[in-house]
């Protein structure tokens, strides 16, 4: 049986169907607004001290802050010798739901460890920032950590990124523990959740 | 005969210049008052050696776009009243000010000089013919075309306008049939007695309705929000489309231009035109110029400052009016088109006939 939401019902008073103390109201609101940027523009550049006007974030100018855990651009960690530290397992392939992750696994020539991306390329066309690559990676080798918003291009095969972009994207982010927010000064809480398990218990 | 026609080519290029300077200003002051309504900065990219001068360089880029951008006409387009179409939305807004008085009379070369173009004993009959003569231009660039949703888009602007055109019509009988006059200048005169010794005889205080019906009316002949049903080009398809360049730059100056005459319009009619309560000049007071305040106190003033405030207040009250009009513009959304033509039709008008009835009634027991 087909069950039915009543929509909801707006009833007016008399004073709102004459629709001229609203409007009058509408007004006000608007004037408010005016009236209080107007004085604290004027203000100021006069040399009051006055509230800051209430204005948008003037975008190029001025960015949001972006948390820690935010999902940009995608980069590739680094060993500290500048090796990447992808083992070309394809786990983060295979954990695409976009399939936009392509690993070419070549043999490394260094003895510690079996297998080295020959070539990591990232379809940004089909991405979907999801971030199941940077779970789905043993080696915390991906991280979608650089903060970078804008990655707007005029061609397609602009946005096929490879290797050596995703090394290099942003080359002062290229040990493991660092993040955006610590290398712009902004404190960084981080859990540790072993002690926490223990206080639990 | 020199000094006459010099007096009067003085008066065109005194109005002519104000009401373009007054839409080129209402350019920039559409964008940095939303702006602030809206809690934004608005125009301040445009700049010329890195001066902006506070957005106004914005208007200057835009005008330079829009005479260096590709003047269009549709294939099958009637050329010439394409071009004649965009003249119609201007010409009458223009004209409209002429028989408005700016100022009081002054005495200058031995002479009065009437600071109003044309003094004319139908003014108000005027204003409203060239008034409707505006419809014309949205018709013909619906017309012009060749494009038939811009002709039904010209049909729509043209049966909002002339639904308005009648309530504005309406709306000045009620003060007309108050004052007696349908001469703008003796209308404005009238003005400055006082009702009970006190309270300024202004056309507002007289005849709040009619106010209340001609302000929203003006709006919607200027086709700007909310009754920009003409206007929305990317949402309805109006009768602008096919035009491009200064020749819909022309339409929206002359927009803008009716905002700043209807603005003088309703100055004249309801905010006692030139006039500041309880200042009298010579000719109204035996004692001198000056402000006479109904508590006893008497500022004494001369004569030529008595005409450059007088000149001031007329300035003032029309530059608040505009700003009176941008704030409504963008407070209120756009109305449906179906109640745009309720509101003017079966709310408005019975309103408007209503008060001329009652305003008649009243007139004819004081008498």
């Amino acid at each position: 049986m087909i069950t039915v939401q009543p929509v909801r019902q707006i009833k007016l008073t008399l004073a709102q169907k004459t629709y001229y103390p609203e409007l009058w109201k509408g007004l006000m609101v608007t004037c408010d607004h005016f009236f209080t940027n107007l004085f604290r523009h004027i203000g100021r550049s006069v040399g009051m001290k006055t509230k800051p006007p209430m204005v948008t974030i003037q975008y190029p100018e001025e960015q949001r802050w972006i948390s820690p855990r935010w999902r940009g651009l995608h980069r590739l960690m680094l060993r500290p010798d500048g090796a990447p530290r992808c083992v070309a397992c394809m786990m983060c392939e295979t954990a695409c739901p976009d399939k936009c992750i392509y690993i070419t696994a070549g043999e490394s020539p260094d003895g510690r460890i079996e297998k080295y991306p020959v070539a990591f390329e990232i379809d940004l066309l089909r991405c979907c920032f999801c971030g199941l690559c940077v779970e789905a990676c043993p080696e915390d080798a991906i991280r979608m950590d650089t903060g970078i918003v804008e990655f707007g291009a005029f061609r397609r095969d602009e946005l096929y990124l490879d290797r050596e972009f995703l090394m290099n994207v942003k080359p002062e982010l290229t040990t493991h523990t660092q993040y955006v927010g610590e290398l712009d000064g902004r404190p960084l809480q981080r859990v540790d959740l072993v002690k926490l398990a223990q206080q639990s218990h | 005969m020199l000094l006459d026609f010099g007096i009067i080519v003085g008066k065109i290029a005194i109005i002519f210049l104000g009401i373009l300077n007054g839409a080129g200003i209402l350019t920039w002051v559409e964008r940095k008052q939303s702006a602030l309504m809206s809690d934004r900065i608005g125009a301040n990219r445009a700049s010329i050696l890195g001066i902006k001068l506070l957005g106004l360089i914005n208007s200057l880029a835009d005008a330079i776009k829009l005479i260096f951008k590709e003047d269009f006409l549709p294939p099958k387009g009637l050329r010439f009243l394409h071009a004649l179409a965009p003249c119609f939305a201007m010409f009458p807004v223009f004209v409209t000010f002429a028989v408005l008085p700016f100022g009081p009379p002054i005495e200058l070369f031995g002479r009065e000089i009437k600071l109003q173009l044309l003094n004319m004993d139908i003014g108000f009959l005027y204003i409203l013919a060239f008034g409707s003569m505006a419809v014309y231009g949205t018709m013909l660039a619906g017309w012009a075309s060749n494009n038939k949703f811009s002709l039904i888009g010209g049909m729509r602007a043209s049966a909002q306008m002339i639904s308005y055109e009648i309530i504005l019509g309406l709306a000045i009988i009620g003060p007309v049939l108050v004052f007696g006059t349908l001469e703008p200048g003796a209308l404005v005169t009238a003005q400055n007695q006082l009702l009970w010794g006190w309270l300024p005889k202004w056309g507002i205080i007289v005849q709040p309705i009619a106010f209340l019906l001609f302000l929203p009316a003006s709006m919607a002949e200027t086709k700007r929000a909310p009754f920009d049903l003409p206007e929305g080009e990317s949402e309805i398809i109006g009768f602008a489309t096919e035009y491009s360049g200064m020749r819909w730059g022309m339409f929206f100056l002359g927009e803008f231009a009716e905002i700043v005459v209807l603005g003088a319009v309703l100055t004249t009619l309801f905010l006692g035109g030139y006039h500041i309560p309880y200042l009298f000049d010579a000719a109204e007071m035996a004692s001198g110029p000056g402000f006479y305040f109904p508590w006893g106190a008497t500022i004494p003033l001369g004569t030529w400052s008595v005409v450059s405030l007088r000149v001031a207040a007329f300035m003032t009250k029309v530059a608040f009016l505009m700003w009176l009009q941008m704030q409504i513009r963008w407070t209120f959304p756009r109305f449906r088109y179906d109640q745009l033509m309720r509101v003017s039709w079966r709310e408005m008008m019975p309103i408007a006939l209503l008060n001329i009835g009652v305003t008649g009634l009243i007139i004819m027991w004081l008498n």
